[in-house]
């Protein structure tokens, strides 16, 4: 598998705080990468630098194998690259289809062209096919997201992001506030996203959600790349001792990388 | 119980919580407004006396028309008033004192109506200072303009029978608003059925045939009563037509275009709005130029209601009601939601309370207890609206 987004030598100072220190990491098309890491140990820092939302004072980052500059979201979003949140970013007022499409709404054609009226049946049925490809449950696509449940939203979230066809999508802890049942549903959707050759990027502090998903787990501790491992084949003792940096625990692993003396 | 008023009660409450039950039940506390204030004195719905409500809401609800829109987007606009005060005391000096064309005129009103809404809203997004302290600052600052245009006089009369007068004194007569009546109904007729069409032809999930019927029908019933009742006195007035043309207008591009979207995503959540890329800052400026718009227009009316441009209008209760009716008709006070048939409905309910207590030689002190009393019955629906959704939300 080749890598879809790839970034070497990453490093970014806020002030006197060095929150990325020369890290590697690189996601593949149909490849779930999960990004773990103790507060404060970057993973944000890393998600933004993605997203276009900040930049790194040094380091390459390359897209499809072409070094790739990405100085806005919109940047990001152009190359193929979707970020969710953790906050959502919905309008809870506005119903399904109006999320879905929020800021890009289709519009009517032909007279009423210049009036830039919303075409509700072409949004209503895409963002039908859409849910329904991703296999979420939505009853009525015109219910107002503020009466959804918290897994519900997520999923409207997630799926917005792939209007835009992506190639990498980005989630920020999807399932940090969502109850057993939800979680299980957000869990399935980053599944299918893998399966419809999505790349995805999990940031999550639950290594047992991690473990369900991730193909691979990437490590950050303070600033700096601290293992890498193929999920089928490591335990979350080696994880926990990566993320807490307690020394001889993750160096049995053959296939961590990129660790720092 | 007949299985087509079955189905038709479950359409109507299915149309209820789809929605919000707002309008619903503001039209319910409407008809109770109007069975008592009939039973204490029958001539409240007689022709004439809906004929002086119809005039007596019209310049308020236009005003109120523009602060919906501001509400939505979970602001406040507090100069509305003395915009609308401002606007009819330039617009007498324009006419009245300089001999400009009254169309003109009308025009160059509404455009410096809309540019200090526009300028108050540069301000408030610039310096990022609640819009709340801007207008008030603004409601000061447009009143003492308000004066320094009317001079020394301090009142400048708009004659009878000439154009600026003739806004609220013009009445439809039956031929036009009956045509306007069908053709109106008409249109809705085609609209519904065209819009069912399209959603069964995608097999998306299309409003039932029972549904339309119904809504169709209570339309009908409405416009047609209201139609037959105003020229039973003498005609449809100017100003009510204007009120409900703009009220139509402002609701189909609220609910309907790209740009009424907008509206409703930055009042409901504006960092989603500004992440999904939707220009927030400008969507903010133009609602309050509309809203300055409108507040100038509702100025003028009022002034043509009164027959003058003078120092007090739109400084008494112009402002209050317009922010009290936009609110019991139903809009949120914590932005996002409501709809611009808000500023009718809201007029209705204030208008039908102190023209009831007119007629029942009520002194004004009541008045305003009543009415005040009415707001914040409605800003506890409106909140309490809102934790219910948030509740249900978990």
């Amino acid at each position: 598998m080749t890598a879809v987004l790839s970034l070497a030598s990453i490093s970014k100072r806020y002030g006197a705080v060095q929150a990325l220190d020369g890290v590697d990491f690189h996601v593949s098309t149909g490849e779930v990468v999960a990004l773990v890491g103790d507060n404060g140990a970057g993973k944000s820092t890393l998600i933004k630098i993605m997203a276009g939302v900040a930049q790194p004072d040094s380091g390459l980052i390359e897209f499809e194998n072409r070094p790739a500059v990405i100085h806005r979201p919109h940047d990001a979003t152009r190359l193929g690259i979707a970020t969710v949140y953790q906050d959502l970013a919905l309008c809870d007022n506005l119903d399904v289809v109006s999320n879905l499409f929020l800021g890009r709404e289709i519009l009517r054609r032909g007279a009423l062209r210049p009036l830039r009226i919303a075409n509700r049946v072409q949004m209503s049925r895409r963002g039908r096919d859409l849910l329904r490809r991703l296999r979420v449950e939505i009853p009525d696509v015109r219910v107002p997201v503020a009466a959804l449940s918290g897994g519900q939203r997520q999923a409207i979230a997630i799926a917005r992001s792939l209007l835009g066809n992506p190639k990498v999508v980005l989630l920020d802890e999807p399932t940090a506030a969502l109850g057993v049942t939800q979680t299980a549903q957000v869990l399935e959707l980053i599944k299918e996203l893998k399966s419809q050759g999505h790349g995805v990027v999990v940031i999550s502090h639950n290594l047992s959600d991690v473990f369900d998903v991730a193909d691979r787990i990437s490590v950050l501790r303070m600033g700096r790349n601290a293992g890498e491992f193929v999920a089928e084949s490591s335990t979350s003792a080696q994880i926990v001792a990566a993320i807490t940096g307690v020394s001889g625990e993750h160096a049995r692993n053959g296939r961590e990388t990129g660790v720092r003396p | 119980m007949t299985v087509e008023s079955v189905s038709l009660i479950g359409g109507a409450w299915g149309w209820v919580r789809r929605r919000d039950a707002g309008p619903v039940s503001i039209v319910v506390a409407l008809l109770i407004i109007w069975t008592v204030f009939q039973s204490l004195n029958n001539v409240f719905l007689s022709p004439e006396n809906l004929f002086s409500l119809s005039r007596q809401i019209s310049y308020g609800g236009v005003v109120s028309l523009g602060l919906v829109l501001v509400l939505l987007i979970g602001e406040v606009d507090l100069s509305v008033g003395s915009v609308g005060g401002l606007a009819a005391a330039v617009l007498a000096v324009l006419v009245e004192n300089h001999g400009w064309n009254p169309y003109l005129a009308i025009a160059v009103t509404l455009a410096m109506g809309a540019g200090l809404g526009c300028v108050q809203a540069l301000i408030f997004t610039r310096f990022n200072v609640p819009s709340f302290v801007v207008t008030l600052g603004g409601l000061l600052l447009f009143y003492g303009l308000q004066l320094r245009v009317l001079g020394s006089t301090g009142t400048i009369r708009f004659p009878f029978g000439q154009t600026i007068a003739q806004i609220e004194n013009k009445t439809l007569g039956s031929a036009v608003t009956y045509t306007a009546l069908v053709i109106v109904i008409m249109v809705l007729v085609a609209a519904e059925f065209a819009g069912r069409t399209r959603y069964r032809r995608e097999q998306l999930p299309a409003t039932g045939v029972v549904t339309i019927a119904a809504r169709l029908v209570l339309v009908t019933a409405a416009l047609l009563a209201t139609v037959w009742e105003l020229n039973r006195a003498g005609g449809v007035p100017l100003a009510f037509v204007i009120l409900l043309g703009l009220v139509t207008l402002g609701w189909l591009i609220t609910s309907r275009t790209r740009y009424g979207l907008n509206i409703y995503a930055v009042g409901g959540n504006a960092e989603a709005a500004r992440r999904a890329g939707i220009g927030v800052t400008a969507t903010r400026i133009s609602v309050f130029g509309v809203c300055g718009a409108t507040a100038a227009f509702g100025g003028i009316m009022s002034g043509s209601y009164v027959g003058a441009a003078s120092q007090t209008l739109g400084g008494d209760t112009l402002l209050l009601y317009a922010i009290a009716a936009a609110v019991i008709g139903g809009t949120s006070l914590f932005g996002g939601r409501g709809s611009t048939w808000a500023a009718l409905l809201g007029w209705l309910v204030i208008g039908s309370i102190y023209n009831g207590m007119f007629l029942l030689n009520l002194e004004t002190d009541i008045q305003f207890m009543i009415i005040g009393g009415v707001l914040i019955g409605a800003v506890i629906v409106d909140s309490a609206t809102r934790r219910a959704r948030a509740v249900h939300d978990r």
